[in-house]
């Protein structure tokens, strides 16, 4: 029996049970590969580009067209003629299309898309199609992308500098001057994936009668590109109809990298007059699909003897890739509104330059721009430390925003909405036992070990500003194009004739469950138990409310939607409280829901059913107030806080900002240079936590993608661009044997700015941990420089007595070990091309993997399959031409 | 000798999880696709296709087995389980499946069917196993999602309430 | 990723096998546990017109104890054998590596003849029969051989093994009195290819020790007793001989650091376990 109470029973706050689960756990999910597609449905299979950089020629299709089952062949011809360039976010002259168009610019990139009776038929095709490549050379390093010698991506532009955007804020000028002293570091981060275990999946439909499409994929949104793929497929947006399946497995910002594939196999659908379904594989995932951009960035603070920092000075190279492809530059603006870090730092200038090399185009990408800026920020803090013989976590203390702050303006315009930073870490310290952790590393270093501490305080921001990437455009350009800003979040309640409540959410869920809390929050409004409330977490743009917003990005979920859906459902409880006033016969305010009842305040035995109640909407709409009868409520909301971007540029780039401080011990392994994670403390504080099971959740997971980022992942690309990562045995993605259990410690200070008071969670441990982790190594290290991933090799040559040659090597000997090796540091990427052309079948069974290929081949370093009949291998020796049947090995 | 000819659909006959079927594969078709599209049985999922993500692990005569190393032609008379013969009937959950909602030991899902696979055959043959033991096994799966903590957490209720279980029937 | 078409012989007897072998030579492949061949053939790098399954020929999926070795036969899976009664009784450096094997979940499936006769350099199960002086038993419709371990890998991926023949079964030397046994690799993941793998069989006279995944096939070299002076002198010339490279996870300098280091480790663990 419940009791009779002005409070909610109060979903809200447990970790109950996620509705998601029954299906998911018995097989009956159901993903975009388990719905059953359209009658008729044929299947993709994407011919790619094994080259890095090249001119494409003659593109010969009739083998493959003549092979029974192919119903269609598409190329670059093909979708220039029916389709547009997707846009990009810059003014350049630069044209982003989803295949390549008589130039290949990276290692994977589409260069023809087969429709056949099944994918074994399609890739049977992809084999007899040959393609003409005359080969550009390729750059593959950001830096030397820019000097004017280097060979151009994009003829039109001119240079591979697609923006360069300088900012001032404050008088950061005159603090360098007066500042003690200046200190700087200068980082790259690398390129990675967070690989969720599902790929890419697209089934399109091209209707001619109408001219409309109607897409199925498991696209995440943004919905601000609903548009651009409107646009690129040339039709009104109303007859750009997408929807995406029930269950999605796992996204990160991946699956908007889904964007130019929708476009690419809705245009194949078209030419071919069929439903055309397209399944990624893991080798295309990996090669082609979306990175996070690796980032070059000089990092210097202008400092006081007591480490307070006075002034930041950023210079950050981001390399987008091949493309700049819609939203993207978004990663190099979406952390400018904190650019400041959890520090009160007042002066800060800032250049951006974006640049284009022979890799995959990014996107997002969890942490999207956080983990490259926090990589350099709390590397600096470290670096402070250092070179002042101060602690670290006292450097940290001292430039902290200070409690009582808040909201706090940033120099560059963000708004801290809440929290309490010293406070978090004062906690995280005590409770994570930070001093028992020190003891720890003074022991081990007694003892010869290799330990090391390291610490990172990080503001996690969520909920991003629509507009934050127009910050790319200067004042005057965005005049003309007319203010962006905002967060919609749409919800919508219903209530159907028996009186049960719908939810329709168009946060597109990726494994979060979205519907579980959205389900929590209705509950708790009507009185109700999570279970009885049914929530579509699927979307339909044709039928349900979205806005350019919608999407599951920037940790909106808790903050946005779940209060957007909170809204909606407080609009029908109010209508629905009056409606129940008159049949109680009580004032609307003394109307309760609880126990699945609405019930009299002060008689809990003058109630009924709240399904009788809800129902009665329906059937005697008389009940309801006069001219308000709607019986389902949606909501759009957006913060008034999210500004559009001031003509001096100072941009709140986000609603909300957590706070995470984390510290580490770790240990490397002083034979195999591995790190060991011997401890790991996070502290969080999201605001309110709506579900703590999920939170945790998302910080184990976060803390998953981190941990890889540190220690194992890479996409790898050798300098001629061939791509080094192709399969889940080169890219490493960390098990259950790698990940340690971090210690989870939270504080809630909500946020004002949202309907619940929660802000984002899933993406901060991406942000801090590999910086964290980096720091201690270069604490156990005793070094300035570390980088990311901590490959044990990499370290190991810190501390790896040097070596010599054995006795009786010869000059000659020691030469040709040199050029093989490197000379003993890490060369590990080659300096040449050996390609293999049409090796016949007895030399093709010896070729499992690259490590074989490459040792087959003397010289041979990476070895990267480029499609069914070509390999390139890396070379760190000349190799004269190796034959194979009368088939050279071209070098 | 049994010669299945290329571009020929070939009968296999095997039972799956408790039932004979037969359905027609070509000798190339690899089980993942054979379950997944040709008997419509979508749960076993595909993660790589080669052999390292686990998504799509099923049990093959009593053994875990990769569906995606494994051709369809191969299960002929096999007895072969998947994740939708887990449950003890419609609308209720094993021991081991509620242990992974109990703690939240799953975010997305896909990678879900072929860790439970796993772990109920290991747990079958390993009832009290220590959390390396688990984490161990487990490093034959990826998950991205969870970062492994909870499910490692479920393995372990699970294996216990499947001892309580045991005891009890 | 789905694989050319081939043909599927699903031999019922050694002897189908061997015909089918010798039918089709170097068209065929053998088909065993499949974990190394199924990759290889969705990606495509393998197109072989005939395969020829071997999992159902009973006479070959035995493995027992015959006199002084353990013999494995063609049939018999990773996991079986690492289940085998008392195994780290009867031949403690089988017992070390199989775990390192991939996971348990490719150990249920792999054959043991299988990751022998596919030679990867990086491999655990031919590092341990070269280690311990194992041999290959071929057999073909011709003729029957035998090979030893460390003449069978003739490169990655490549064995002495000829079109025709069929790894029949491997045999591994059985544990012998006053020897000991150790095994240590390392990788980067947990069940990766080792970067360096080493296995060491500790005697009175002297030490063998065997390296993987550095040179292009497990190599082996016997440390006299005469050499435990100088074995740091010894492992550093050997480091060298094994033509270490450089790839995306380790350096070539890196490998010969470890294989010096390692190495030395796992004959002082072999020694310290001779009983
Ligand atoms: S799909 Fe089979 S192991 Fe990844
Ligand atoms: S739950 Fe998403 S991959 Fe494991």
């Amino acid at each position: 029996m419940h009791a009779v109470t002005d409070k909610p029973p109060g979903w809200l706050g447990r970790s109950v049970e996620r509705l998601e689960d029954a299906a998911l756990l018995t097989g009956a999910g159901r993903f975009v590969d388990d719905i059953a597609p359209p009658p008729g449905t044929l299947a993709a299979a994407i011919l790619r580009s094994p080259r890095a950089h090249a001119r494409i020629g003659a593109i010969a299709i009739d083998a493959a067209r003549r092979l029974p089952g192919v119903a269609a062949i598409l190329t670059g011809a093909d979708v220039a003629a029916m389709s547009a360039p997707l846009a990009a976010g810059i003014k350049a002259p630069l044209e982003c299309w989803p295949i390549a168009i008589d130039r290949a610019r990276y290692v994977g990139e589409p260069v023809a898309v087969v429709v056949a009776s099944d994918r074994y038929i399609a890739e049977d095709a992809l084999d007899l199609i040959a393609v003409s490549y005359e080969p550009l050379p390729a750059v593959v390093d950001p830096i030397a992308a820019m000097q004017p010698t280097a060979t151009l991506l994009h003829d039109k532009l001119g240079a591979n500098i697609a923006s360069d955007r300088s900012f001032c804020y404050g008088d950061p000028a005159a603090q360098f001057a007066a500042a003690a002293t200046r200190i700087a570091v200068s980082v790259r981060y690398p390129r990675n994936s967070c690989t969720p275990i599902e790929t890419y999946g697209v089934i399109a439909e091209y209707a001619a009668s109408d001219d409309a499409y109607d897409v199925t994929a498991n696209f995440m949104g943004p919905l601000s590109m609903h548009p651009v793929m409107a646009r690129a497929l040339r039709v009104p947006g109303n007859r750009l109809r997408l929807r995406t399946p029930p269950d999605s497995g796992g996204s990160f910002g991946v699956k908007q990298g889904l964007v130019p594939y929708i476009v690419l196999i809705a245009l194949a659908a078209r030419l071919a007059g069929r439903p055309v379904k397209w399944i990624e594989d893991r080798l295309e995932h990996l090669s082609a699909s979306v990175s996070a951009t690796n980032r070059v960035t000089k990092l210097a603070a202008a400092v006081d003897a007591d480490g307070r920092v006075r002034a930041l000075d950023w210079d950050q190279i981001e390399d987008v890739g091949a493309h700049l492809r819609a939203p993207e530059p978004a990663a190099l603006y979406r952390m400018h509104g904190n650019l400041t870090g959890a520090y009160d730092i007042r002066h800060v200038c800032v250049r951006n330059r974006v640049v284009l090399t022979n890799k995959t185009p990014s996107g997002l990408n969890r942490g999207f721009g956080g983990p490259q800026v926090y990589f350099a920020l709390e590397r600096l803090m470290q670096r402070i430390a250092r070179e002042l013989g101060l602690d670290p976590l006292d450097v940290i203390r001292r430039n902290l925003v200070p409690t009582g702050a808040f909201p706090y303006r940033t120099a560059t315009g963000g708004l801290l909405d809440s929290g309490d930073y010293a406070g978090a870490i004062e906690r995280a310290v005590a409770q994570g036992t930070l001093a028992e952790l020190r003891a720890r590393r003074v022991n081990a270093r007694g003892q010869g070990r290799l330990y090391g501490i390291g610490y990172a305080a990080v503001v996690e921001p969520s909920i991003s500003n629509m507009g934050y990437i127009t910050t790319v455009l200067t004042a005057q350009e965005r005049a003309r194009a007319g203010p962006k800003n905002g967060a919609f979040a749409t919800a919508t309640v219903a209530f159907d004739p028996l009186g049960c409540v719908s939810v329709q959410i168009a946060s597109t869920p990726q494994g979060q469950g979205h519907r579980t809390v959205a389900a929590q929050v209705v509950a708790d409004v009507f009185g109700l138990a999570p279970a009885d409330v049914r929530v579509l977490g699927e979307l339909d743009t044709a039928r349900d409310a979205w806005s350019i917003a919608s999407g599951n990005y920037s940790s909106r979920f808790a903050g946005a939607v779940a209060g957007a859906v909170h809204l909606a459902a407080q609009r029908l409880a109010a209508k629905l409280k009056r409606a129940a006033a008159t049949q109680l016969n009580v004032a609307p305010d003394d109307v309760v829901f609880a126990g699945a009842r609405a019930q009299a305040r002060d008689n809990r035995d003058n109630a009924m059913a709240f399904s009788r109640l809800a129902a009665a909407t329906h059937w005697s709409p008389g009940l309801m107030d006069a001219g308000d009868h709607a019986l389902r409520e949606t909501v759009f909301w957006t913060p008034p806080e999210l500004a559009a971007p001031s003509d001096a540029d100072a941009v709140n780039s986000s609603l909300c900002h957590g706070f995470i401080f984390d510290f580490c011990g770790i240990e490397i392994d002083r034979v195999t240079g591995a790190v060991r994670v011997d401890k790991y403390v996070t502290m969080h504080d999201c605001g309110r936590v709506l579900h703590p099971g999920m939170v945790a959740g998302q910080i184990t997971g976060g803390f998953a993608h981190a941990l890889g980022a540190a220690l194992y992942e890479e996409f790898a690309y050798a300098p001629d661009g061939s791509f080094l990562s192709g399969t889940f045995a080169d890219y490493l993605v960390p098990t259950a044997m790698e990940i340690p259990q971090p210690l989870m410690l939270h504080m809630e200070t909500p946020s004002p700015f949202t309907p619940l008071g929660a802000k984002g969670v899933g993406e901060g441990n991406c942000m801090s941990t590999p910086v964290c982790i980096a720091n201690a190594a270069a604490d156990a290290l005793g070094v300035d420089q570390v980088e990311l991933p901590l490959l044990p090799a990499r370290l190991a040559a810190h501390f790896h007595p040097r070596e010599e040659f054995p006795k009786g090597t010869t000059a000659a000997t020691a030469v040709a070990i040199g050029a093989r090796q490197g000379d003993g540091a890490m060369t590990l990427h080659g300096r040449g091309v050996v390609e293999i052309a049409r090796v016949p079948q007895d030399v093709w069974a010896m070729l499992l993997d690259a490590k074989t290929l490459a040792a087959i081949i003397p010289g041979a370093g990476a070895i990267e399959k480029l499609s069914e009949t070509h390999f390139r291998v890396d070379v760190t020796l000349g190799v004269g031409p190796v034959r194979g049947d009368g088939h050279a090995l071209v070098l | 000798m049994p010669r299945l000819s290329a571009d020929r659909q070939h009968s296999v006959r095997f039972e799956l999880n408790g039932r004979e079927v037969e359905a027609q594969a070509e000798p190339r078709m690899l089980l993942s696709d054979f379950l997944r599209h040709v008997l419509a049985m979508t749960g076993t999922h595909v993660g790589c296709e080669h052999g390292v993500c686990g998504a799509c692990t099923v049990e093959i005569d009593g053994m875990a087995a990769r569906a995606c190393l494994t051709l369809a032609v191969q299960v002929e008379g096999a007895r072969v389980r998947t994740v939708e013969a887990l449950a003890p009937g419609p609308g209720r959950l094993s021991i081991l499946q509620e242990a992974f909602r109990r703690h939240h030991g799953l975010q997305c899902g896909f990678c879900t069917p072929g860790i439970l696979m796993s772990l109920d055959i290991f747990l079958r043959a390993h009832p009290a196993p220590s959390e390396i033991d688990i984490r161990e096994y487990l490093s034959g799966h990826l998950c991205r999602c969870t970062g492994y903590a909870p499910i490692v957490a479920a393995a372990l209720d699970a294996a216990e309430k499947l001892r309580e279980a045991d005891i009890i029937g | 990723m789905k694989p050319a078409r081939f043909d599927y012989i699903r031999a019922e007897t050694l002897a189908e096998a061997h015909a089918a072998l010798a039918a089709h030579g170097g068209e065929a492949r053998v088909l065993a546990g499949g974990q190394t061949l199924l990759p290889m053939l969705s990606m495509r790098l393998a197109r072989p017109g005939v395969l020829v399954d071997i999992m159902r020929l009973h006479e070959i999926a035995r493995y027992g104890i015959e006199r002084d070795v353990i013999r494995v036969g063609a049939g018999v899976r990773q996991a079986q054998l690492q289940k085998m009664f008392e195994l780290d009784k009867v031949q403690p450096l089988l017992a070390k590596a199989l775990p390192w094997v991939g996971h348990a979940q490719t150990r249920a499936r792999g054959t043991v003849c299988g990751s022998i006769a596919h030679a990867d350099p990086s491999a655990e199960l031919p590092l341990v029969l070269v280690a311990l002086g194992g041999e290959v038993e071929l057999s073909s419709a011709r003729h029957r051989r035998k090979v030893a371990g460390e003449e069978f890998f003739t490169g990655p991926l490549s064995t002495a093994r000829a079109d025709d023949e069929l790894v029949e079964a491997v045999t591994f030397p059985s544990r012998r009195p006053g020897y000991g046994y150790a095994f240590r690799e390392f990788a980067r993941r947990h069940g990766d290819f080792a970067i360096v793998a080493c296995a060491a069989v500790a005697r009175t006279d002297g030490a063998r020790l065997a390296i993987g995944g550095v040179g292009d096939r497990p190599v082996a070299r016997e440390f006299a007793q005469a050499d435990r002076t100088s074995l740091t002198e010894a492992l550093d010339a050997f480091s060298w001989e094994l033509d270490a490279r450089d790839d995306a996870h380790a350096s070539a300098a890196y490998r010969r650091a470890l294989v010096r280091q390692i190495g030395h480790a796992v004959i002082m663990e072999a020694e310290q376990c001779r009983v």
